[in-house]
Order: structure tokens, then sequence, then C-alpha cells
């Protein structure tokens, strides 16, 4: 029996061109696509793999969020997750508060693997997984490219600035998943059909026994400077010309 | 008064050149800066860490447990050693991205990450949306602020101080659930790809883990880094430790050469700082050419050899 707990967020969609909002108060996310966080999708579908391997029994993903997460939950139930936790909380969620919560789902259903992506790519903080590990003083492997189950232990292949780093850790543990770890699957329309039957465990951050901390205060947001456009030469000459111009070269 | 613990990076004995901008950003926060070396032996890295100019005192912690990088062993030595700091700052490499939240959850504070600029003790910009937001993030002031810092937006502090060098020990249970198996490094005698003044990268229309040959000829000759695009990793022309952009590395460089990189959004986040980018694409509507300096529209397989001729 191997539980295995992977967290999806709602994020939005990697294709949208971010606009900031005139006031300075964040970014438009008002009628712009929303999907599944990509690095969540490429988690789900680790533990999806691990399931057909027979390394896993049971798949329940979590999300902490508003009402409207449950479109996200129901995508990773389309992925092969048995069922779902959802942990309803309205509004801002920082990183350790997010961690708290799935710390604590983690407890509750006696887990024995965490995964989850290594970032979202709405804040692109890289901090929750880290941190579910910290809270329940477990291992962590972050920036998975590889995962083998072995018996009571993982052999995770990280991603790391220096090249590709191989580390034993003891289960139960906590993995996040880096971009080439596997490719995600299509969602099916029988599967996704499927999904809308099955459970969905609304709990919250009260029922979890979790305090939110105050954090940090977002107090202004606004656009990058932009680069300019340059110029477009014709010859290599000219392009060496212009960086000897420069110093460049 | 601010005190600052910049926690060290190094393998080999050899100090990471992040950690230099580490220390710049806590530089900017003022008061002390103290660099924290966790090894078997610190002395030889510590002895590098000393001459960061803005350092005012570096603590070796040895311990035979320390003899890989690994955040849980780490974690519980940071923990204690944080005690009485108003800061504790780690690199923004996959070391410190590791590191920092696990040290953060312990002592019950929110972490920034990627740091691009401070405004004050408590007031830090970031960004979000690979770098197509910039928020300033303001911290407790009762509370430690931790941190990882954005290495493409400080420039690395000088040489020639000679800090103070002093053996700390820290009272930690450590783990033994995690054990280092192996690492795969990419040896190469070129400039580390995110130290380096000059990168040559090049992109899918490569085609070939062949043709990245005159890519490396270029770089050769530029005595520059080499770096890649997410799609020429993803096909295997080259080892994901080359990739640049938003989920691989953050580049600074005084001129990046992308070389038949079409400039998704992902990409573009990692060479935003770059001074100046030169862009080699044969499709002239590529994005790339939208934060080009200068670009070259046309066969990157006959451009490039002259280019290399050239220069």
């Amino acid at each position: 029996m191997m539980k295995v707990l992977v967290s999806v967020k709602r994020s939005v969609d990697y294709n949208v061109r971010i606009q900031v909002k005139p006031d300075g108060s964040g970014v438009v996310t008002e009628g712009v696509k929303h999907s599944m966080n990509p690095f969540d999708e490429i988690a789900m579908e680790e533990a999806v793999r691990l399931k057909e391997k027979g390394n896993v029994t049971e798949i329940i993903a979590v999300t902490v969020g508003g009402a409207k997460n449950e479109e996200t939950l129901r995508s990773a139930l389309a992925f092969g997750a048995d069922r779902a936790v959802h942990v309803k909380e309205e509004g801002e969620i920082q990183p350790l508060n997010a961690a708290k919560a799935l710390a604590a789902v983690f407890r509750k259903e006696g887990a024995q693997l965490f995964i989850a992506g290594k970032q979202a790519i709405d804040d692109d903080a890289s901090q929750t997984g880290q941190m579910i590990a910290s809270l329940l003083d477990l291992p962590q492997a972050t920036f998975a490219s590889k995962v083998e189950i072995d018996g009571n232990k993982a052999i995770v292949t990280r991603e790391i600035d220096a090249g590709l780093e191989t580390l034993e850790i003891d289960l139960p543990a906590v993995i996040t998943a880096d971009l080439r770890l596997n490719e995600p699957r299509y969602l099916k329309l029988p599967d996704i059909m499927k999904a809308k039957k099955k459970p969905v465990d609304v709990q919250s951050f009260a029922s979890l026994d979790v305090t939110p901390g105050a954090g940090l205060k977002i107090t202004k947001t606004a656009a990058p400077p932009k680069r300019s456009k340059g110029i477009v030469v014709k010859t290599v000459d000219e392009l060496v010309a212009a960086l000897k111009a420069k110093g460049l070269v | 008064m601010s005190k600052t613990l910049v926690i060290a990076e190094h393998a080999d004995g050899k100090l990471s050149a992040a950690i230099s901008k580490t220390v710049a950003a806590a530089s900017q926060i003022g008061g002390e800066v103290h660099v924290a070396v966790f090894a078997v032996d610190g002395a030889a890295v510590a002895a590098q860490a000393a001459q960061i100019a803005g350092v005012t005192k570096v603590l070796t912690v040895n311990n035979a447990a320390n003899n890989h990088a690994l955040a849980a062993t780490l974690a519980p030595q940071v923990v204690e050693l944080a005690k009485g700091y108003s800061h504790v700052l780690f690199p923004g490499t996959t070391f410190g991205k590791d590191l920092a939240p696990r040290v953060a959850a312990k002592l019950d504070v929110q972490q920034i990450s990627d740091i691009m600029h401070v405004h004050s003790a408590t007031s830090f910009d970031r960004p979000i949306y690979a770098g197509n937001a910039i928020c300033t993030v303001e911290a407790p002031a009762s509370q430690l602020v931790i941190g990882t810092v954005r290495l493409a937006s400080f420039q690395a502090a000088a040489g020639g101080n000679s800090a103070p060098v002093e053996a700390a020990s820290v009272t930690a249970s450590l783990p033994t659930h995690t054990r280092f198996v192996s690492l795969a490094a990419q040896k190469s005698e070129r400039p580390e790809l995110q130290s380096a003044n000059r990168v040559v990268s090049g992109g899918r229309a490569l085609a070939s883990s062949e043709n990245f040959k005159i890519i490396y000829d270029l770089a050769d000759k530029l005595k520059a880094g080499v770096g890649a695009s997410r799609a020429a990793v993803d096909s295997g022309y080259v080892p994901n430790d080359m990739q640049v952009g938003q989920t691989g590395k953050i580049i600074a460089p005084e001129l990046y050469i992308a070389i038949g990189i079409s400039g998704a959004i992902q990409h573009l986040a990692g060479i935003k700082d770059a001074r100046t980018i030169v862009a080699i694409n044969k499709d002239s509507e590529a994005p790339i050419f939208e934060v080009a300096d200068f670009g070259i529209v046309g066969d990157l397989f006959t451009l490039v050899p002259e280019l290399t001729g050239k220069v």
C-alpha cells in the first residue's frame, strides 16, 4: 500500500501574455485563461507512471486555493488521481501557508510520497516542496529528472547547476518535478468525464489546524523595463564592426 | 542594525562565483556581513570568502557530514547558526533554491525568492511570471528575513579584503535519511555560464549535437561560455546544465549571441539582463529580434563560421 500525494496549483496559462495593472496592484488575472501549473502536470504524470509500474496504489491530488481551483483538481483526477482534497481558502496564499496545509494533509492521509512541481509559473517562488519536507522532517529531492522506487527507498536524479546529481532517500519523502522528468499525457474525453464523478474532500486551514502566518506584503507590482528593439544588419562584416565599436569583440 | 549571514556554496575546495554576488546584495542591506562555510574542513574555502569586499567575518562549521551539500543535512545547522542574525541570504542557484526554503520553514518565516533589488533592510524587488512583472515585497520588520539572491541582478563584489575567519560550532542532530550517490558533472574548460562575460547559445535550428560544433568554435574564439535553448536541450543536442531561461540558468553577460533561437518567453526571461544581445536567425519574424540589439537574418550554417573567422 503506497499512497502518493500530488499538489496541483491553478495558475495563469503559460501562453498568456502577462499584463501588469496600471495602478500597480498586481497582474491582470480576471478573464485570463488559467490551467494547471505545468510543473504540477509533470508531477501528476510521474505519479500515474509510478502507479502503472505498480509502485503506487493510490494517488491523491490536493490543492490549496479558492473555489475556482476545483477545475484544476478535476484535471488532476482526469490525469489519473483516484481522489482529491481541496483546501478551500480564498485570496493570495503564500508558500509557507500552502506548505503547512499540504503537510497537514500528508500527515492525515499517512502517505509515503509527496510529488510537487518544482515551482509554479505565477509567483516563481520554488519553495513549497522544500517547505513541506522541512515541516515534516522528511528527505527532499528537488528538481528531479528521474525517479525510481526501490522498496522503502527512492533513487532520484536531480538537475543541478553542476550537472546531474543522484540521491538515495528513505521513504516517506518529498520529490519536486523538473521539466525533463517526463512528458505529461494529453487528457482523453472519457477520463475527463470519469473525473467528474470522483470524490473531492473539502478541507480548510481551520479543519486542518493550520494557522496561517502574516508573511510578506506585496506593496507594488510593475512591468519590467523594456529592452528597445535594435537594428538588423545585412552582413557579418557590419555585425563585427558594430560589436567592435562597442568594444565587445 | 542589520547583521546578514550569507551561506557559502562551494565544491572541491573552491568557493562558487555566486557568493561574491550574494555578498554584494548583502552589503546593500548594510551592517555586518558574515559568510558561513559548511564543509568537512572549510579552511581553504573560508580563505577565499575572506577576500570578498564587504565581508566582515567568515565562519567555518566543520563536520564530516558536510562532505556533500545536502539540504536536509545543512538546514538544521543553518537554523542553529542563524540565531542572532537579521538576514540569511543564499545564492539563487540550485544549491540555494534547494536549501533556503527548508531553513525558512523551520524558522517559520516566508522566504523572498530571487531578490533582484534591495530597497531597504525589509523591502526588496523580485520577479514573478518569468520576469514579466516585478513586485516589491515588504518583510515584517520584527522577523528574520530569508532570501535567495538573483545573481544576474548584482555585480560581483571586489576582492582584496582580509576578513577574520573563525571556527563556529553548532549543535544540531543531522538526519541520515538522505544519501549522496553520484554527480555526473560536465567538465568544461570554457568559462562557467553564469559568470561568463560572453555567452554563445544555440537553439533547435542547430538540428543535431554534431552541428553544435560551430557554436563551440565561435565560443572558443570569443572565450565565451556556451548555452542553449530549452528546445535544444529537450532534443538532446546538449546536456541540461546548459539551458538558459526561466527554468534553466538566468544570466547577465556583457555579450549574448543567440543562434537559431526563436526567443520563447521562457528563454527571454533568462537573458533580460544581458548588456548586448545579438541574434542570428533565418526567420526575420522571430521574437528574439524584438529584444536583440543587433540582428542578422540568414542561414546560421554560413553566417556563424564566417563570424568565427572575423572576430
